[in-house]
């Protein structure tokens, strides 16, 4: 690409998108900065480079621009992040600029915000455990490097409690160095208040980035907050060699501005009038999770999304659904009942569980030990909706007992509050609700797992 | 004049003048040579399709075309390859450009510096048609390739090599002077012919228990695979490549995950194929574009896929390809469409996506090869579909159906209580079950028809009553029907369970399979007898067969006689409350 151009005028002004006519050599992608008379400049994108007419998607807000007062400058660039070590600790806005009353950061490279698609033969599947310190997560949802596992959350449910507590209990084997990016997305300064206070003060923050773009910012650049976010956790991983978690909060307001952006170019909508690339464009930044051959770090997703009226087959839960690998979902009756983390561990589920647990890992029998209890925990809230419907008279003896179960396993397992338990606790307390019951309830345990418990008599 | 870009939208480019290109010629395009395709003429604007990331293309750009559609490169090295959308090596990428994939990079889809050793089938002076055989190269100890007179070529050989060569070689001559290549191009959305397309006559065995016994695939079948997330999609396709019969696997990763293709590429290396004793990667071809990949060489990846099938199905081969996901190539298509203005259909998609669909698992068959000597090779075509929000009514679901022979339809309530394979047996099908019997009762087990019969009656009648225990309680049924309760469960836990994750019940032979049906079927009778008899539920021994029956499904192929004779030994004790109940009532 080439120089800097600069034109006059603008032929058309709709929405977030300026028209102008007869540029030359002008690229797709390519960002613009605008200018108007008494005003910050503000930031824009090509999304459409013509010979006669190029559209430029305006990056923040377009009220009181004047089309034929602008000035329009082709920077001959495509957008490019700083990155470096130095970030961390800082806090930026969604487009990298510093809010911190710093100076902005110099950083060690610069990365394409957009990303380029890691080379699947380049990947090395993930398998290393993440001790988050979450029973509902540890033992029954395993998280490991280089996942994306988002939280499913409802409309006021504590989902940035959750990850805040992650955040700042998370630990990797062998105490590697380990960042967190935090990419706050259209969120209120309240949420983000709840999120950083949790462990501002304590060590977490300085190995932590954010990137804020919030309620009152312009909600362009919410589609730039998590890219950018993911261009500095790329480069801690695969240049720094750290291993990364990486909060995004919340998606949804993330699709909601992409269904706008789509709606102001007049493209057909989609499935709810959600744009049909969306499973596209989501994928654009949730497969920016992974570990490569050789480079040491890792890059782990823990996005957040609210479900639009708590339902799963939304849309926006439903796409990600597609693309993580897995997910942790919150249930609106746990909350209600006081549970924390209210994790329904029913629909929960890490799809990489497998390649993280097991001997040398977490504990041998885990496997069995998550699904007897997973198996006992479904029994028992059958139990709970059929005795509803039939009376506790339809119920079998066992059906009583799983029933029983289930109120132990959320009061006990799930229900830990904002205390730390390490995987051995976590397998500890499943193992004393299993105890609690006749060993011919326990189908899922041969002899041999059941004898090799810890504490088992000999 | 040269043609230049003159706009360029997400994927899609203009270019002026171009008159001299014909529709679908590729087209390199800007500095960096980005690989597109020509999909519409108007005046002397073309308009391109970019099958890479076209961020920093701009107006200006030169365009260059080569003459010539999008083609796949077959010959040997196929085998054991990971490709991208359109052909490219992805490890040897690697290789060029580094870790992540940037735009422009090329490598040759197949190995130019590798030597294979020829071994030719023809002598000098024979005469040769296309199809016909020239020589053989051992690909992989698994894959035997076979190298064949292209399209359009006869006359009598001249010269014929015997030794090393490389792709690049030719394998020898026509007395006209033609050469006959080692490898070639084939455009890869033109169908490779046949001879004569045969019927269906025996089973593509997948190793898993609910497909075998209950939805077959034929080989030379199709069947669609839709579920919504998390239902088990990917598992079922990546059993199939694992476990399936064939002696071709073509992977299609088409708009999915990373992780998964990393997943495959360190499995398929270490795990054995019990029929040839090898790693199953030396039989398996992965083509993958995975989500994030460009979305133009995600359409383009299935067809792909589906032409090297058709290459070593020409060899005499049987082929299996997964697809995971076609919906993923339905969307890319509509994205496409999208841009370029067309008139959208249901929900997006364009009004052809159903044909083109249709079309592709056309290509699926069994056939005679072309060509001499005689060669019978099938393709099976596994296509996972996606369906928004795990609704089965949205078109490519729809489209799906209409086309495949079979459905193995996958449930989210299923998947929720972990019942694995999530195959809802209410609503799947095979309309390959019938024809396959005779075979399956040949070679499997000759009782598998009426036990097959059985377990169907088995699952229905369960399916009523349980919708009736949800109402009642299964506490207030009679003892009868509370029997049919409690075996319909072992079989849905461990007849029609497998879990993908443990080594033994990974996959089943038909032998193993065989034996459960029988063993569950024994067991109904034998517990259903002794409730004739005047014998109680609650008396009968049956969670100790349930639980003998559970040893069974976990057994690998060494234990297996001797577990299932404890289990028939259960079946004994069963029976043996019936003389004791009988005996106290005399
Ligand atoms: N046969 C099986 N045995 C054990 N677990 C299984 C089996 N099939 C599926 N699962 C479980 O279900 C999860 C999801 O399966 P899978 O990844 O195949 O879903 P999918 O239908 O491909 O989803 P998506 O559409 O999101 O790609 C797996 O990670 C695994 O935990
Ligand atoms: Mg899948």
């Amino acid at each position: 690409m080439i120089v800097t151009r600069t034109y006059r005028g603008a032929h058309a002004l709709a929405g977030a998108l300026l028209y102008v006519q007869h540029t030359a050599g002008v690229a797709i992608g390519e960002e613009v900065v605008i200018r108007a008379p008494g005003q910050a400049p503000r930031r824009g994108q090509v999304i459409d480079a013509g010979a006669d007419v190029t559209v430029i998607q305006v990056l923040e807000d377009t009220l009181g621009l004047s089309p034929a007062r602008v000035e329009i400058e082709l920077t001959g660039a495509t957008a490019q992040a700083v990155v470096g070590k130095e970030l961390l600790g800082r806090a930026l806005s969604g487009v990298g600029a510093p809010l911190d009353d710093l100076p902005p950061p110099v950083g060690a490279a610069v990365r394409p915000v957009w990303g380029a698609p890691m080379n699947p033969s380049r990947r090395v599947p993930p398998g290393d455990f993440i001790e988050t310190g979450i029973s509902a997560i540890d033992g029954l949802n395993t998280l490991v490097r280089g996942q994306k596992l988002p939280v499913f959350s409802g409309a006021g449910l504590p989902a940035l409690e959750l990850a805040a507590q992650i955040v700042e209990h998370a630990r990797v084997a062998g105490g590697e160095p380990f960042a967190v990016v935090f990419a706050a997305i259209g969120i209120t300064a309240r949420e983000t208040r709840l999120f950083v206070d949790r462990f501002r003060g304590s060590r977490a923050l300085e190995r932590t980035v954010l990137f804020l773009n919030e309620t009152r910012d312009p909600t362009i650049e919410q589609l730039l907050v998590p890219r950018h976010a993911l261009a500095e956790a790329e480069h801690l991983a695969f240049d720094c060699g750290m291993h990364v978690l990486v909060v995004m909060a919340d998606v949804a307001h993330y699709c909601e501005t992409l269904r706008q952006v789509a709606a102001a170019r007049d493209e057909v909508p989609g499935r709810r009038g959600y744009p049909g690339y969306m499973y596209t464009d989501l994928a654009s930044l949730f497969e920016r999770a992974g570990v490569l051959a050789g480079r040491g770090g890792s890059v782990t997703q823990l996005p957040i999304l609210t479900m639009p009226d708590d339902d799963i087959t939304h849309p926006i839960p439903d796409l990600t659904g597609y693309i993580t690998e897995g997910q942790i979902v919150l249930s609106r009756a746990l909350h209600g009942q006081g549970v924390f983390p209210p994790i329904d561990v029913l629909p929960s589920l890490s799809r990489l569980m497998n390649a993280g647990i097991g001997a040398g890992k977490t504990a041998p029998e885990h496997r069995r030990w998550a699904d007897q209890l997973y198996a006992l925990y479904a029994r028992g809230r059958d139990a709970r909706l059929m005795a509803s419907i039939v009376g506790e008279g339809g119920l079998s003896e066992p059906d009583r007992r799983a029933r029983d179960f289930a109120v132990e396993f959320e009061r006990a397992l799930v229900a830990q509050g904002h205390t730390r338990r390490t995987i051995a606790e976590t397998i500890a307390v499943g193992w004393k609700l299993l105890e609690a019951l006749p060993r011919t309830d326990l189908e899922r345990l041969d002899d041999e797992t059941w004898a090799r418990r810890p504490g088992a008599a000999p | 004049m040269s043609a230049t870009v003159t706009r360029v939208t997400g994927t899609l480019a203009e270019a002026r003048p171009l008159r001299d290109g014909a529709l679908y010629d590729l087209v390199r395009v800007g500095e960096r040579g980005l690989l597109g395709e020509i999909i519409r003429f108007t005046g002397d604007t073309a308009t391109l399709q970019i099958y890479e990331d076209t961020t920093g293309l701009a107006v200006g750009a030169p365009v260059a075309v080569t003459g010539a559609p999008l083609t796949a490169a077959l010959g040997p090295g196929l085998i054991g390859a990971i490709l991208d959308g359109v052909g490219r090596p992805l490890a040897r990428l690697a290789d060029a450009s580094g870790d992540f994939i940037a735009p422009g990079a090329t490598a040759p889809t197949l190995d130019p510096a590798r030597r294979w050793r020829f071994t030719p089938r023809v002598a000098v002076g024979d005469a040769v048609a296309p199809g016909d055989v020239l020589g053989e190269i051992i690909e992989t100890p698994s894959v035997t390739h076979r190298v064949l007179v292209p399209a359009g070529v006869r006359g009598a050989i001249a010269a014929i090599a015997d030794g090393e060569l490389t792709v690049d070689d030719p394998v020898g001559r026509l007395v006209d002077g033609t050469p006959l290549p080692l490898a070639h191009r084939w455009p890869i959305r033109t169908p490779r012919p046949v001879a004569r397309r045969l019927p269906a006559d025996r089973p593509l065995v997948t190793g898993q228990r609910v497909f075998d016994f209950l939805f077959p695939i034929a080989l030379g079948g199709t069947v669609a695979v839709p579920g919504g997330f998390g239902t088990g999609k990917t598992i079922v396709e990546h059993a199939l490549a694992k476990y399936a019969d064939a002696d071709v696997v073509v992977f299609v990763g088409c708009g999915e995950r990373g992780n998964e293709m990393a997943e495959v590429l360190e499995q398929f290396p270490r795990l054995i194929d019990p029929r040839t004793g090898r790693p199953i990667m030396e039989r398996t071809v992965l083509v993958v574009n995975t989500s994030n990949m460009p979305v133009v060489a995600r359409e383009a990846s299935v067809y792909l896929g589906v032409t090297i099938a058709e290459y070593y199905r020409d060899m005499g081969l049987t082929v299996a390809v997964m697809v995971d996901s076609l919906s993923r190539w339905a969307e890319a298509l509509r994205d496409i469409g999208a841009r370029l203005q067309e008139m959208p259909g249901e929900e997006g998609y364009p009004t052809y996506m159903a044909s083109r669909l249709g079309a592709l698992y056309e290509r699926a068959g069994r056939a005679r090869a072309v060509g001499a000597p005689e060669r019978t090779g099938a393709i099976t075509l596994v296509c996972a579909v996606s369906p928004p929000g795990g609704d089965f009514s949205e078109p490519v679901t729809q489209a799906s159906l209409r086309v495949a022979g079979g459905l193995w339809a996958l449930d989210a309530q299923l998947a929720r209580a972990r019942q694995f394979p999530a195959v809802d047996w209410a609503t799947s099908y095979s309309l390959y079950a019938e024809a396959l019997l005779p075979w399956l009762a040949a070679n499997a087990a000759p009782a598998w028809p009426s036990l097959r019969t059985r377990v169907v009656a088995l699952l229905q009648r369960d399916a009523e009553l349980r919708e009736i225990a949800s109402l009642l309680g299964a506490e207030e049924m009679q003892d009868g029907d509370r029997l049919v309760l409690a075996i319909a469960s072992t079989t849905r836990e461990h007849l029609l369970g497998q879990n993908a994750f443990d080594p033994n019940d990974a996959t089943s032979s038909l032998a193993k399979t065989a034996r459960m049906a029988a063993l569950i079927v024994a067991a109904w009778d034998a517990a259903a007898a002794a409730l004739e008899a005047g014998a109680e539920l609650d008396a009968l021994p049956l969670p100790a067969f349930r639980r003998a029956f559970a040893d069974v499904r976990r057994a690998g192929p060494a234990e297996l006689e001797a577990r299932a004779v404890l289990a028939d030994q259960a079946i004994a004790a069963i029976t043996a409350v019936t003389a004791i109940g009988a005996g106290g009532a005399s």
